[in-house]
């Protein structure tokens, strides 16, 4: 969203609200957004409830908000945000709502007015600051931290919150107000952007806000014009959910604050025409919560905002309904859209057409994807505001009652601290956390507006639903957002644009990912001889983009324009419309992803490939022994060769070998003839050589036998070692020559237990320096120790060896040096600390399992071809990359993702869009080279609005993350961690300065589709490689450095937000898990009980005050004392909410790539430290900024890059 | 002592000595102008069924240099308990033990018949024997099954506490653990790369690599001894090793075509050195090396894989074309001679159609009293009998095996020591009796000599250097003393003592009793010694020219012909096979190997010795050769065909069966004996296998002069070679005109 925030906000909140409210006001309304500003302040308001105080300014900007978003926004916000920016914002609104409703001129003017709603809203502040007061727990908090960090304290910190109330109030208002003016002009355009927005805001806000006050009458004539109502009515359902507990915020709100109830009174009743807004309710729902909390804001934003909002997602409802008719949503929108969401934020003239377009685009552009339903979840800004507990106001509109249980978690949230005093406590504060965009709202409404819901792959640049939803995909001729994803789908001509936005435009592409199952598998297509059909300059194959001319004689390269003969086999007539006849029936023709069998020519040495082997190498030293490690992996083995990947209807073809070592290794030949194995030891270890090769590689169905018996022997062998010297290289050695004197690819499995100090080639020293963390020589630390692993990476590349590693480690072990190898041959490594065979022999086991089955392609080489304009300059992942154009991957799983940065050499075309081919040659499990071809058609734009419009957070953190995590080998953390910041600045600074409406500096406004990018993006800074912390060891920074560089999207997002379910809201009847919540410590109620998932850790957080009833369902212990907090997996007990709860627990190992271990986190116990630290909106302990402070500090960035 | 024949016999089998000459001219100017140097072959282990050792230790002279010890030639004073060294003449009191000395109550060394005596001492704990081997898996087959079998059946002839390893070698170099339960392990080295002794130790997990430093020496045997999982008492892993045996496979790196099969020869007998010599030093052992082909990689190599390079001739050799072979022998040398350091033996058992590298490894049998054994394969008699030979026992059931030996000679101040030829290495040791002038192996009074079995041999070279000024007194005596220290096969440490006396005499006054005491036989073998053992250390031709120059007065027509100084026809390995079984056999033996016995067996009488002479192959006669190393039975063309015709089998024609019979029954006395086994080649008139006797016997009808001597009179040789006849034309001209 684009959240505009008023960095006057800011100082209004540091001084009087009034000032907030004027800067909320100006900038939000000032722009052509002022309307939606309106509405926007009122969320902001809302959103900031830290602005309790702001009620009484909400109530003016109630009025604003009601107008806009506000009102539906207010719903949710003006609970929370109405105190705290409320007041700054609200007052504009409020204020503005006449004017805004005029024109957007007004909405600034609103904000004018909400000066004088100021006044009212002074009183209120009074409140609110004594909210903050109250609140000051955060709020100083924070403020301290602004100081601090930012050195902007009190200023930076209302700028935030005021930007941050800007934000909302920005987007829903400007929504709001544009739409209002716009949607009536342009509400077919505006449909396509802003229209949603604003439609849902008019309309929603019109009915309801209408009827209310001055905001009803602002909104009203947007809603109206919008005919959104209409449209918002539809979409607003989903939002209508909320906007039910919106409204039970309403009443609340209602009763706290009394000026509140000027605003507040005509605001519910735009609420109350809000629940038609239903959807918007989520915005309303947002702000409702503020509202709520303020008292008063609540029935401003409470009406306004969920109106707005719940408008705004009605109206992008609306708005994606025809998005999603798409074609013709389209073209409304594309006009719409440049006024709408440029204009929104940009231009208050344009910005009545733009404001609602601008409000709506907000969203749109978020929705973007899918417009109409995104909207959905745009007014989800205002949802996640809303969607919060405290937004449970949102839900006012539409569904009241899910609102009210929102609401009850937001209470029971904010609770923990200071439930009672929330309400003030938070006006006063100047940034509600609640008012600042939520993860969790964006991610619940893209689920509910996408979810079950077929994607079609046909429509060329449309973004995709989140990760985190649920959806279907219909190849239409480009691949499946699960192979591909784009932070941007919709590329800028020029790269001076590109330059411009500095938005990274990247493809997150997993080539082998696993289809759910009803999408799989891809089609296998075989030229014959010949080979696959490819352009004869640039080589690209075969796809659906070429076109075939002269009567399909020849085609030409939607690559690089080069035509190509079409050999006489392939030929085939067209028909009228220039297509191939057997366009449909042939899978290169008509899809996006497809294989092709590939030919000899496309072999090593041009000689078909030998089926892969499989190497298990085992450590036997005394660490290993003795933790248990050798006896549970060769008991595993021992069932787990039954399952080596296979392809469906042929036997395993794989052969596997075994080796031991400590400072020698142990090479066994287990021959089928032989009755017993024999173990060959090569001591050698400075010049590594396999001993032997009939019997070493075997397949497991011949030498079942002596295979099981040398399993059972190995751990017997080793039980009295006293070894405990390890070697490491001449392991890896020995594993590539095995394959280089079979001559086929193959992947080892090396168990290993500590550093390699044993002299031996690729000998390591603990090199563990503390003292070098946060200095300039800290990059040493993530590079490897010494060069002869790199070159040893370099020749299994070259042999097809993929490296695995699994590492036992109980003290330092230089993950860095040893994942070297595993690294760049596409290999994973695992890291088990202090491995116990009791505690952690099931998430070894599940890990060892899954990666050994995992569907394989070995000796792979990825190329990525793109349109003439663009090319693939950089590449982040597991590999090797030996020129600049080819991906070299030794092996390449289905979980193993290459992130792939492109850069104009050339302009694009906005006619064309641009292509990209991503074809990966490989051999498969059972020894077929084939190649898999995905291709992906984006749009181009220029106008800068359109590339904000269609871009993915979620997809650019996965870059930026990446891109960060590889940096830290080559700068220091610090200026690491600076650029980062500094590059999202810029990109959001761009789209103030050229997208969104000239409103108050102070404002902050966010794109639509990024507005999670600074929550994100705090996230990826804070991250233990990037800020180390006192607890995190060396090797684990590298652990996880390496980890994330190969990760998609998901995992990302899981990893950097992690996942957080209160389950005692568990419904167990039914299948939906309970709406997940932020990740703070004050969403954590004392009587409750969470579940926190990042894909590589599992916490059951146990509330002081759990129910005994829950305790005993969950735990069988009658009391907390009770619970043993070493235990790391539940108890099966027959009750429904145990098996729920294992149900859910089996459900999040299933969809991570790792086995999750379960730890129970007792609240005040000695595990919660390590627990908060995934508690990533909050300060973190190593020094990592909590969401709010950090939003400020963005926000005094990005003021400075526009000053 | 009737006749010089009688005297020479008595000596032999007594002593186990044979001199060239059996009275020595007195002073060095009429020794030289003889020829044929003082000199004697010299079978220390001879077998003397009438020797019992004596179970005390050997009492020595006190000087320093001398240490000659008590023996039958010394005078004693009985009264004052003192003796007189016979060489240095310093007088020694008897010890202790000594007391109860006098005329009538002698111990056994002063007994003149105990001339020769052993004497088994106690010192330190006894080791046991070692055996290792060291097995090449590149065979064919039939080849490795044949010598797993033979292999699993030696283990029941070992000794029940010797220990025993098992190193097999193809591409990879594998150690064998044998005391290991349930799964077979091998420590496994790569075939190209050398490795010291202690790294080998290192990487076996011998020794503690960290440990090593100032205080890092070698594990002591003792510890070894229990310690080491790669030699074990035969008796303990019996089992376990027959099944290893059973299970070993077939080098399993494929060989591509074109090529040989990778081959670490060098290696595995580089870590067989060294493992003993971490483990044992100074223990007797064995590795016994079985190879079925050229070493193709790492050091030691002979041959390139590459089939298209054919291994090595003489030709390639005298063109300096054999580019790996002074690599090669090089590295051989150092092996062998760490292995005689560490009294070590190697022998070799190579069964191949082809080369093997014989030439190269020769060094490592031939310094350190190995043997070595060639065949075409392991799946014949003539190895399967040869290898079950090498564990033969003599009448005391104890193994025809000593190891470890040191021989060293004393002589008297007339006499010093120029060198011996023998499978022995020197042991540098400089004394009195040591002569600058070096024949064969000299510099040194004492030789070890690290695997003996009782029929070897050495040939020792002295020097008379009594000035011809300084007349020594008639009647005086020279004497020589052998003192031969060695480890029994029952693992006691023994020490045999021969002292022997000639009379010395003036060569003018009495060159006519020097000639008489002149043996021939002897001679002839100890002068083929000095020129075999040039031949291996100096080149072709200029060895022909020495021996013609030294030989003409000894009419070594045989010799000269003989494969040890020809290559023509041989192959360099078997030349390096034949020189080192002619340097070490006993005299009747080398004999027959410089002139093969010819044995003629006709209706017309009993079998008789025939001349080695073309004049003598019959066409009704059936001839037996027997060259040591082969063993031919030569049907000429008459008997031929009654054979084929099957006359033997008609009850008419008994008497034919029984001539057929009579030399298959001598050759198999005669392959009973023999170590190794001859090759046995039953052939006849025209067959292709019928070469080896024409190429033996003297050419005396050749294409040349057939006609002219008659067509009846035996078959004619397709030869260029001078026939006896011209020789001896040749030889007597050259005799008067040098004689000037």
């Amino acid at each position: 969203m684009n959240v505009n925030q008023q960095p006057h906000i800011a100082t209004p909140y540091g001084q009087p609200p009034l000032q907030g409210y004027q800067v909320y006001g100006q900038p939000g309304y000032g722009g052509p957004h002022a309307t939606p500003y309106g509405p926007y302040n009122g969320h902001n308001a809302a959103y900031q409830q830290d602005a309790p105080p702001q009620p009484p300014g909400y109530p003016p900007y109630s009025s604003f908000p009601s107008k806009t978003f506000a009102a539906g926004l207010s719903s949710d916000l003006s609970s929370s945000s109405s105190f705290g920016l409320g007041p700054g914002r609200v007052p504009p609104s409020s204020g503005t709502p006449p004017v805004s409703a005029p024109g957007y001129d007004q909405y600034p003017q609103g904000e004018v007015q909400n000066g004088p709603a100021l006044i009212a809203s002074q009183p209120p502040r009074p409140p609110a600051s004594q909210a903050y007061a109250q609140v000051p727990v955060t709020l100083p908090a924070t403020q301290p931290l602004y100081h601090q960090q930012y050195q902007a304290p009190p200023t930076s910190t209302q700028q935030v919150t005021n930007q941050m109330a800007g934000m909302q109030i920005g987007t829903a208002p400007s929504q709001a107000g544009p739409y209002a003016p716009p949607t009536s002009s342009h509400l077919p355009s505006s449909t396509a952007f802003p229209t949603p927005g604003n439609p849902s805001y008019t309309s929603q806000a019109v009915p309801p806000s209408q009827p209310p006050p001055n905001v009803g009458v602002q909104q009203g004539p947007h809603p109206p014009t919008y005919g959104g109502p209409p449209h918002v009515p539809q979409q607003p359902f989903p939002g209508s959910a909320l906007p039910p507990v919106s409204q039970q915020s309403f009443p609340t709100a209602p009763t706290p604050s009394t000026q509140a109830s000027l605003g507040a009174p005509p605001l519910p009743q735009p609420y109350g025409g809000g629940p038609p807004v239903s959807a918007h309710s989520q915005f309303p729902g947002s702000l409702p919560p503020h509202q709520a909390a303020v008292s008063q804001p609540s029935p401003y934003r409470s009406a306004p905002p969920p109106t707005g909002f719940t408008p705004s997602g009605g109206a992008p409802a609306p708005a994606r309904p025809t998005p999603g008719m798409h074609g013709p949503p389209f073209p409304p929108q594309s006009v719409s859209a440049p006024p709408g969401p440029q204009p929104n934020h940009i231009g208050a003239p344009p910005m009545q057409l733009g404001v609602p377009a601008g409000p709506p685009t907000g969203p749109l552009p978020q929705q973007n994807g899918a417009f109409g339903q995104m909207r959905g979840p745009q007014p989800g800004y205002g949802a996640p505001y809303p969607g919060q507990p405290n937004f449970g106001s949102q839900p006012q509109a539409p569904a009241p009652a899910p609102p009210a249980q929102k609401r009850l978690d937001p209470n029971s949230i904010p609770s923990p601290k200071a439930s009672e005093m929330q309400p003030v406590l938070k006006t006063r504060h100047r940034i509600d956390p609640d008012a600042i965009p939520s993860p969790i709202q964006v991610i619940e409404d893209d689920k509910a507006s996408k979810s079950g819901e077929v994607f079609m792959t046909g429509v060329r640049g449309q973004a995709p639903p989140l990760v985190t939803t649920p959806f279907q995909v219909k190849d239409q001729g480009n691949a499946s957002p699960h192979f591909i994803r784009c932070t941007a789908y919709n590329m800028p001509c020029t790269s001076d644009m590109a330059k411009q936005s500095q938005v990274p435009l990247a493809a997150i592409i997993k080539p082998l990912a696993t289809l759910p199952e009803n999408e799989g598998p891809l089609p296998i297509v075989d030229h014959g001889e010949s080979g696959p059909i490819r352009c004869n300059r640039c080589k690209a194959y075969m796809c659906p983009y070429m076109q075939f001319i002269e009567g399909g004689r020849r085609f030409q390269c939607a690559f690089c324009s080069c035509v190509t003969e079409v050999p006489p086999h392939y030929f085939q007539h067209l028909d009228h419309t220039g297509k191939r006849v057997d366009c449909y029936e042939r899978p290169e023709l008509s899809l996006g992803s497809y294989e092709f069998l590939a030919t000899v020519e496309y072999c090593k040495n041009n000689q078909l490939p030998q089926p892969p082997a499989f190497i298990f190498l085992i450590d036997v030293s005394y660490n290993a022994v003795r933790s248990g490690m050798v006896a549970v992996v060769c008991e595993e083995l021992r069932t787990l060769l039954d399952t080596l990947p296979s392809e469906p209807g042929t036997d395993c073809p794989i052969r596997v070998g075994f080796v031991t070592y400590n400072k020698v290794l142990h090479f066994y030949n287990v021959k089928s003839s032989l009755a017993q194995p024999q173990m060959l030891v090569v001591s050698d270890v400075a010049d590594m050589f396999v001993p032997l090769l009939d019997g070493f590689l075997v397949t497991v169905g011949e030498s079942r036998t002596v295979i099981n018996s040398l399993l059972q022997q190995i751990p017997e062998m080793f039980a009295d070692t006293r070894e405990t010297e390890t070697v490491f290289g001449p392991v890896i050695q020995a594993g590539l020559e095995a394959l280089k004197a079979a001559d086929c690819a193959g992947r080892l499995f090396i168990f290993h237990s500590t550093l390699p100090i044993a002299e031996a080639p690729g000998k390591l020293k603990n090199r563990e320096d503390k003292k070098l963390v946060g200095t300039d020589k800290e990059k040493s630390l993530f590079q490897p120790q010494v060069s002869f692993y790199g070159n040893l990476a370099k020749e299994c590349v070259a042999q097809g060896c993929c490296v695995d590693l699994f590492l036992f480690p109980n003290q330092y072990v230089d993950v860095t040096t040893l994942g070297a190898v595993p690294c760049s041959t596409g290999g994973s490594v695992y890291k088990y600390a202090h491995f116990q065979a009791q505690t952690d022999r099931d998430r070894f086991l599940n890990d060892l399992r899954r990666d050994v089955k995992k569907q394989m392609g070995f000796d792979a080489i990825m190329r990525v071809r793109t349109s003439t304009g663009i090319r693939a300059t950089d590449f982040f992942g597991s590999f090797y990359m030996s020129n600049t154009t080819d991906v070299e991957l030794a092996g390449l799983d289905c979980d193993k993702t290459i992130t792939v940065e492109f850069r104009h050499d050339d302009k694009l075309c906005e006619d064309t869009g641009a292509l990209l081919q991503c074809a990966v040659l490989y051999t498969s499990c059972r020894g077929q080279r084939r190649l898999r071809i995905h291709n992906l058609a984006v749009n181009c734009c220029s106008q800068l609005a359109e590339l904000y419009r269609h871009c993915e957070t979620d997809a650019l953190v996965n870059f930026f993350a990446k891109y960060a995590y590889r940096s830290v080998l080559s700068s220091p953390t610090k200026t690491v961690r600076d650029s980062l910041v500094n590059q999202c600045a810029q990109i959001l600074a761009c789209y103030r300065k050229n997208c969104a409406s000239p409103s108050s500096a102070g404002q902050l406004i966010l794109p639509e589709c990024m507005k999670l990018l600074p929550v994100y993006l705090n996230c990826v800074l804070k991250s233990e490689v990037l800020q180390p912390g006192g607890d995190a060891s060396l090797d684990d920074r590298a652990y996880l450095r390496q980890l994330v560089s190969c990760m998609d999207v998901a995992e990302s997002h899981a990893f950097f937000y992690p996942r957080l379910l209160p389950l005692h809201k568990l419904d167990v009847e039914g299948r939906a898990l309970p709406t997940a919540v932020r990740d703070s410590e004050e969403r954590l109620s004392r009587d409750g009980l969470y579940l926190l998932e990042n894909g590589l850790s599992l916490f059951l957080w146990v509330g002081v005050a759990a129910p005994p009833d829950l305790l005993r369902s969950v735990f069988d212990v009658s009391a907390f004392s009770e619970i043993n907090p070493n235990m790391t997996s539940l108890p099966t007990l027959d009750n429904p909410f145990s098996k729920r709860l294992h149900e859910i627990i089996e459900m999040f190992r299933e969809q991570r790539s790792r086995y999750m271990k379960l730890m129970v986190v007792k609240q005040e116990d000695r595990l919660e430290p390590l627990f908060k630290h995934f508690l990533v909106e909050d300060k973190s302990s190593n020094g990592g900024a909590s969401y709010v402070d950090f939003l400020c500090h963005m926000h005094k960035e990005i003021r400075q890059l526009l000053s | 002592m009737a006749t010089y024949q009688e005297f020479i016999q008595q000596n032999e089998d007594r002593d186990g000595v044979r001199f060239s000459w059996n009275l020595w001219p007195s002073s060095r100017l009429e020794a030289t102008r003889l020829v044929v140097p003082v000199s004697c072959l010299f079978t220390p282990l001879k077998e003397r069924l009438d020797l019992p050792p004596v179970q005390y230790e050997p009492v020595l002279c006190g000087r320093a240099t001398c240490r000659a010890v008590l023996n039958p030639l010394c005078q004693v004073d009985f009264r004052a308990k003192i003796w007189a060294c016979n060489f240095c003449f310093q007088r020694n009191p008897f010890p202790p033990t000594y007391a109860g000395i006098s005329d009538v109550n002698q111990p056994a060394e002063l007994m003149p018949q105990f001339s020769t005596i052993e004497y088994i001492v106690q010192r330190g704990p006894p080791t046991p024997l070692i055996f290792l081997y060291v097995v090449d898996i590149c065979l064919e087959e039939e080849d490795l099954q044949a010598l797993k079998e033979s292999l699993q059946m030696s283990l029941s002839l070992l000794p029940p506490n010797a220990l025993v390893g098992l190193i097999t070698f193809g591409r990879m170099v594998q150690v064998h653990e044998l005391s290991c339960e349930g799964i077979a392990k091998s420590y496994v080295f790569r075939g190209t790369k050398d490795l010291s002794a202690k790294q080998i130790q290192e990487m076996l997990g011998l020794i503690k690599p960290t440990v090593a430093g100032p205080q890092g020496h070698p594990v002591a045997p003792q510890d070894a001894h229990t310690s080491c999982r790669f030699l074990q008492p035969v008796q303990k892993v019996d089992m376990n090793l027959t099944d290893l045996l059973g299970e070993l496979q077939r080098d399993p790196w494929p060989v591509a075509q074109g090529k040989r099969p990778l081959r670490s020869t060098g290696i595995a007998l580089s870590i067989a050195v060294g493992l003993l010599e971490g483990t044992f030093p100074n223990t007797g052992a064995r590795v016994m090396l079985f190879t079925g082909g050229p070493p193709t990689q790492g050091p030691g190599m002979v041959v390139g894989d590459e089939l298209k390079t054919p291994i090595r001739s003489w030709h390639d050799i005298q063109k300096d074309n054999a580019r790996h072979l002074k690599k090669a022998t090089k590295y051989y040398e150092a092996l062998a001679n760490r292995a005689a350091v560490n009294g070590h033996c190697i022998d070799i058992y190579a069964c191949s159609l082809d080369q093997t590298g014989l030439l190269e490894m020769k060094c490592c049998s031939n310094l350190t009293g190995g043997h070595i054994v060639m065949g075409d394969s392991f799946n014949t008699s003539l190895f399967k009998q040869t290898f079950q030979r090498v564990f033969s026992k003599d009448f005391n059931n104890e193994f025809r095996m000593a190891f470890g030996a040191t021989m060293e000679v004393k002589t008297s101040r007339e006499l010093k020591v120029s060198g011996a030829i023998g499978p022995c290495v020197s042991l540098n040791s400089k004394g009195p009796c040591v002569s600058e002038n070096e024949m064969g192996i000299g510099g040194t009074s004492q030789w070890k000599i690290c695997g003996m079995n009782p029929s070897t041999t050495l040939a020792l070279y002295f020097e008379v250097v009594n000035q011809h000024n300084a007349p020594i007194p008639q009647g005086g005596r020279g004497a020589i003393q052998f003192v031969t220290q060695y480890q029994h096969s029952n693992t006691q440490r023994r020490i045999r003592v021969t002292t022997i006396a000639r009379n010395w005499a003036d060569a003018q006054s009495q060159i006519q009793h020097i000639e008489a005491s002149f043996d021939q036989e002897a001679s002839a073998v100890l002068m083929a010694r000095l020129g075999v053992f040039r031949a291996e250390s100096e080149e072709g031709p200029d060895v022909l020219r020495w021996l013609d120059r030294q030989l003409i007065r000894l009419f070594m027509f045989h010799l000269r012909r003989s494969p040890f100084l020809q290559v023509f026809n041989n192959s360099p390995d078997e030349s390096s096979y034949y020189r080192h079984h002619f340097i070490r056999q006993d005299l009747t033996q080398s004999l027959i190997m410089v002139q093969p016995i010819l044995y003629s067996y006709s209706f017309y009488g009993p079998p008789e010795p025939v001349l080695l002479d073309s004049s003598s192959i019959l066409a009704d006669r059936i001839l037996l050769m027997d060259t040591f190393f082969q063993l031919v039975i030569y049907h000429g063309e008459t008997i031929a065909q009654w054979r084929k015709a099957g006359y033997q089998d008609m009850p008419e024609y008994e008497n034919f069966k029984q001539l057929l019979h009579a030399p298959l029954d001598d050759a198999q006395e005669i392959l009973q004996t023999r170590f190794p086994m001859p090759r046995y080649i039953d052939t006849e008139h025209g067959g292709s296998q019928a070469r080896f006797l024409l190429s033996k016997v003297n050419p005396s009808q050749t294409h040349n002069n057939l006609y002219a001597w008659g067509q009846e009179s035996g078959a004619p040789i397709l030869t260029d070679d001078v026939s006896l006849q011209v020789f001896m034309d040749h030889l007597k001209k050259l005799a008067v005109s040098s004689a000037a």
